[in-house]
């Protein structure tokens, strides 16, 4: 990495491009260190886009791109950045791969554009992607902040995705607009009102938060 | 570390003039794709107004719909006060297509533009307006199908920039416009009242009539933008019905006789 001039150098065993302690990186915010339901972050966009399976898709993979981009980014400019600005910095390169997200939908995913712009616009504010760039790419190098993006993506992804299923089979009868019911021969599958609110997030979110917490004994202090 | 101002005033302005340059040069790239989606998407609200084409459109690649649509559709460009205008305000040539209908909605009625798009397939024939209103949230448009005798809608295809998903966002849905389809512009009476979506919902259709349909339960603000919408942009285009369809359809039967 010759972006590493900067760093004082130091004498140790090159690491292993995946080695035990990176593969945590994005290993960790999976379960134990899970950004939606641990930390609680990005909690807006996980009601908001989760009413079907295919526009939450679409929303993960953007988050994740925002997510590694804005982390390498961040991670490769963390030694000239000026600490006074470095918030506003973030902001303006995170806006600048969202709006980068918005422009390419519009031009090639014109319905997703439509569904998704006002959240899409939103992941600028989404706390996951400011939280890693204070909390890891500032003080990290740019590999392992990419790693630690895409961990923190994933582990956002799985969630919302999940609660998307849940949300879909049960308040339109349908897993990526496919009507499983109807195939299977239920015709008159009574779907339910509530999961199609954001209301029906906060319950499957709840759930998952549960079963979660009861599976790794995680308490708040 | 603590950076002289001169440092940090520098920094932002490099970083300002990189992702600022990297932002406009991707819109220069994408900027004519993006538009042709904008084209495409307005055309398949178009065709969406006829139900059987709706149905069809799911299957339809791209160039399938716009050949369909240049097959099928023809259109033209009113003023209010219904004389067909081929040149704007400032002498440009107009495009029905291209009119804005947003951008035209914030003009006084009497300037504003009103395309009309003719569709005629198999026998089977349609006029289609654009409308354009205020839902509880932000804007909602739409266009509806009229059959040739003016009265009757054949379909409609609504959509909206900002109503809550699963409430007022119904309007998109096909459960929701098919309850137009086949409702009545005028009462018994012949005066034009065009249709009313009631307020509650799973009201019994012997309990609506010709003029109504039934409402979305949770979302009486979005159709009461619906309702204004659709009684002020069906308003506005009588007065082009009245001198381009109407009073044709007389002197052909002068013609007759």
């Amino acid at each position: 990495m010759s972006t590493e001039t900067l760093e004082a150098p130091v004498v140790k065993e090159k690491e292993a491009l995946l080695s035990k302690r990176r593969k945590k990186f994005v290993t960790d915010p999976l379960s134990d260190d899970n950004p939606i339901t641990v930390q609680v972050l990005g909690i807006c966009s996980a009601l908001a886009v989760t009413t079907q399976m295919k526009p939450t898709l679409v929303m993960a993979l953007s988050v994740i791109f925002v997510l590694i981009f804005s982390n390498l980014i961040i991670s490769l400019m963390r030694n000239a950045i000026p600490g006074r600005v470095r918030i506003i910095v973030q902001l303006a390169v995170v806006a600048t791969l969202v709006t980068l997200v918005n422009e390419v939908l519009k031009a090639y995913a014109f319905d997703m554009y439509k569904t998704l712009s006002v959240f899409i616009g939103l992941i600028i504010t989404n706390c996951i992607v400011m939280g890693r760039l204070e909390a890891f790419a500032l003080g990290n190098k740019p590999y392992d902040s990419v790693l630690d993006g895409l961990g923190s993506g994933l582990g956002y992804s799985w969630i919302i995705l999940t609660v998307a299923f849940f949300r879909e089979i049960w308040g339109s009868g349908k897993v990526f607009g496919y009507p499983v019911f109807e195939a299977i021969g239920m015709e008159n599958f009574a779907t339910n009102g509530l999961m199609v609110s954001p209301v029906g997030a906060f319950i499957v979110l709840g759930f998952i938060i549960w079963i979660q917490r009861s599976k790794t004994g995680y308490v708040e202090h | 570390m603590r950076q002289s101002n001169a440092y940090v005033i520098i920094f932002s302005l490099i970083l300002t003039i990189v992702l600022g340059g990297l932002l406009s040069g991707v819109s220069q790239v994408l900027g004519p794709i993006q538009k042709e989606a904008v084209d495409l998407d307005t055309k398949k609200q178009i065709l969406g107004a006829i139900p059987a084409e709706k149905a069809a459109l799911a299957e339809m690649t791209k160039e399938q719909i716009l050949t369909r649509y240049s097959e099928v559709i023809s259109s033209e460009v009113a003023d209010y006060q219904g004389n067909v205008v081929t040149t704007n305000a400032k002498g440009e040539p107009v495009v029905a297509e291209n009119v804005d209908i947003e951008k035209n909605y914030k003009k006084p009625v009497e300037e504003r533009l009103f395309p009309v798009f003719k569709y005629s397939a198999e026998g089977k024939e349609a006029y289609i307006i654009p409308t354009y209103g205020a839902g509880l949230w932000d804007a909602i448009w739409g266009f509806v199908a009229l059959a040739p005798d003016l009265e009757t809608i054949q379909g409609v295809s609504f959509d909206h920039r900002g109503e809550t998903p699963g409430l007022g966002a119904r309007i998109t849905s096909d459960d929701v416009q098919q309850r137009y389809q086949g409702k009545q512009l005028y009462n018994d009476q012949g005066e034009f009242v065009s249709v009313e979506m009631v307020k509650g919902e799973k009201t019994p259709e012997s309990a609506l009539g010709p003029n109504r349909v039934d409402g979305m339960a949770g979302a009486t603000l979005t159709a009461n933008g619906v309702n204004a919408m659709l009684e002020n942009y069906l308003g506005y285009y009588q007065n082009y019905f009245d001198k381009n369809v109407r009073n044709q359809a007389m002197t052909m039967n002068i013609d007759n006789n």
